[in-house]
């Protein structure tokens, strides 16, 4: 038996050393009973310290935006930190700028409860709810993008068109960890009980590919929202809306919204860009609210059209056409006002024609994430 | 056989003549990495003299009392690492909880002394020299000062060299390799003096 006293003396050094190691962690990590103050004692939440700010706040139900799930990866979790908690980590720096520096502006999945500490966040965080739902329908809109409705199963969502929600993505195949992202919610605000999201596959994203394979109908999914800013300025400026693939989504909630709550005195331009046929998703939904509402417009643009498929819709890139209308068919002496939605790439391109157009920067309203 | 040494002896043995980076060029990773800036050159001095001492003091009780009658003398590499991570790790939780301004300024740094070679380096040397206990320590801490003592002479000459008009194609590592170079020679110099095997 002498072949085990090796083995077994590793093992019980390392069990030594491990016990060691929890022992310390217990007395060192235990910060006692900790209260996160918000916004200036709005709300004032008592938990016990150790924990990272962004799951401290998770567990008290309050959810910071956050793509990665608290890695410090996507920069999304920021939130303002009041009282002195040490200056920045080398793991924060890169996402904050240095107006961001000197707000104390912190990536809150980095941010170690140790004391009490004060924080502020946007008043519509408190909104922002984790909801077990579950898939009603998966419908294929386009080759590559999914419509998925959620039933809220008794809970309710209250949101202003435009904001989006994060996805929960549970660990699947070789993804080990428990993934979120953003989606905007395609779905009426006055569809309490729903919400409806528009997924197009990204060849090796973690979330889409899991939507579009292992997505089913039936399945609980947990949804956290709503997020976001986005949404339709309380002015009568003229919107000129311009949208990419998925990027249909906050449109669709937007305009249905303002068509069904009577805001049709305000004029809308909506220019939808795709590149084929295949692409385009809601053209027939969308021609039926350009009949029915005057000062609607839809314009879908295709970059390549299929020469059998008798598009008579405009064609070229959707900048292109987004500077012929602006230039000659959009009443330039009425205040006009830019929304966006699409990939990076898109949205800065859309900025640049534009700001061409004199609409200024101020004016033009796009969500961050890609 | 314990080796017969006066224990001052030791001390500036270790510290000079046989200055465990210039003369056994242990631990050059985060010897030329870090020593670009005097604060952390500090930092991470101290924090290799804390963890070298300790671990060499826990290594040599392993080693003594249980390797050493146990004839597991081969396992030595694979127990002294896991002594040093142990005491790594244990070190960075007590440092955060304690001092969170220190623990800012060794960052990275702290976790990587975990791979530094000077520490396992000393560990083998009290075995291969056959310390006692009490030279193990003096040992131990004499290689981490001496380590400490090396960085931060290195962190003072790069300050130097920022102004230097050094050739492009050395610029970086390349210089900081010759600058340690004659560093070395220096230490050496002393190896008359005072000598410890």
């Amino acid at each position: 038996m002498n072949f085990l006293i090796a083995p077994i003396v590793v093992a019980v050094i390392s069990g030594i050393l491990a016990a060691a190691i929890s022992i310390v962690d217990k007395i060192v990590n235990n910060y006692g009973e900790v209260n996160i103050s918000i916004n200036g004692g709005k709300k004032v939440l008592a938990l016990n310290g150790g924990e990272s700010l962004l799951s401290s706040l998770a567990s008290q139900e309050i959810f910071i935006p956050s793509a990665c799930g608290g890695r410090g990866s996507c920069g999304a979790c920021k939130c303002q930190v009041t009282s002195d908690v040490g200056i920045h980590l080398p793991t924060e720096i890169p996402y904050l700028d240095k107006k961001e520096m000197a707000e104390n502006i912190r990536l809150s999945c980095q941010v170690k409860v140790k004391a009490d500490i004060d924080i502020m966040i946007p008043e519509d965080l408190f909104n922002v709810k984790k909801i077990k739902s579950k898939v009603l329908s998966i419908r294929d809109v386009t080759h590559d993008i999914k419509e998925v409705k959620f039933d809220l199963q008794g809970e309710e969502i209250n949101f202003k068109a435009g904001r989006y929600v994060q996805l929960v993505v549970p660990p699947y195949n070789k993804i080990k960890g428990s993934t979120q992202r953003a989606y905007s919610m395609s779905s009426k605000p006055d569809d309490k009980g729903f919400v409806e999201l528009l997924i197009r596959l990204v060849p090796g994203g973690i979330a889409t590919t899991w939507a579009h394979t292992l997505l089913l109908v039936g399945m609980e999914v947990d949804l956290i929202g709503p997020f976001g800013d986005f949404e339709r300025s309380e002015t009568e400026a003229t919107m000129v809306c311009v949208a990419g693939g998925s990027g249909m989504a906050p449109f669709k909630s937007i305009l249905y919204d303002m068509f069904e709550k009577g805001e049709i005195n305000r004029e809308v331009w909506y220019f939808f860009g795709a590149r084929t046929t295949k692409d385009v998703l809601y053209l027939e939904e969308m021609m039926e609210l350009d009949s029915k509402w005057d000062k609607f417009h839809f314009i879908a643009a295709l970059s390549e059209p299929e020469e059998e498929s008798g598009w008579t819709g405009e064609t070229g890139l959707i900048t292109d056409v987004l500077d012929k209308y602006l230039k000659t068919k959009i009443n330039k002496e009425k205040a006009r006002e830019g929304y966006l939605c699409g990939s990076p790439g898109m949205i800065g391109a859309c900025n640049n024609v534009l700001t061409a157009n004199d609409i200024t920067i101020d004016n033009i309203y796009y969500d961050n994430f890609a | 056989m314990v080796p017969d040494l006066n224990p001052v002896v030791l001390l500036f043995a270790s510290i000079f003549t046989s200055n465990i980076l210039l003369a056994n060029f242990l631990g050059m990773c985060s010897f030329i990495s870090i020593s670009k800036d005097m604060k952390s050159s500090n930092g991470l001095g101290l924090a290799v003299t804390v963890v070298l001492t300790l671990t060499a003091m826990l290594n040599w009780v392993l080693l003594q009392y249980v390797l050493i009658p146990l004839d597991l003398l081969y396992l030595r590499y694979i127990i002294f690492i896991i002594v040093i991570a142990a005491t790594v790790q244990i070190l960075e939780m007590v440092i955060d909880r304690v001092s969170p301004a220190l623990y800012m300024s060794l960052g990275i740094f702290l976790p990587l002394i975990t791979v530094n070679c000077a520490i396992l380096g000393v560990a083998l040397f009290m075995q291969i020299r056959n310390y006692s206990f009490l030279q193990t320590v003096i040992f131990a801490f004499g290689s981490g000062l001496g380590w400490w003592l090396a960085i931060v002479a290195l962190a003072a000459i790069q300050k130097k060299l920022v102004k230097a008009p050094v050739p492009a194609g050395l610029k970086g590592p390349g210089i900081t390799l010759i600058t340690i170079g004659f560093m070395a020679m220096a230490f050496i110099g002393f190896s008359g003096m005072l000598s410890v095997q």
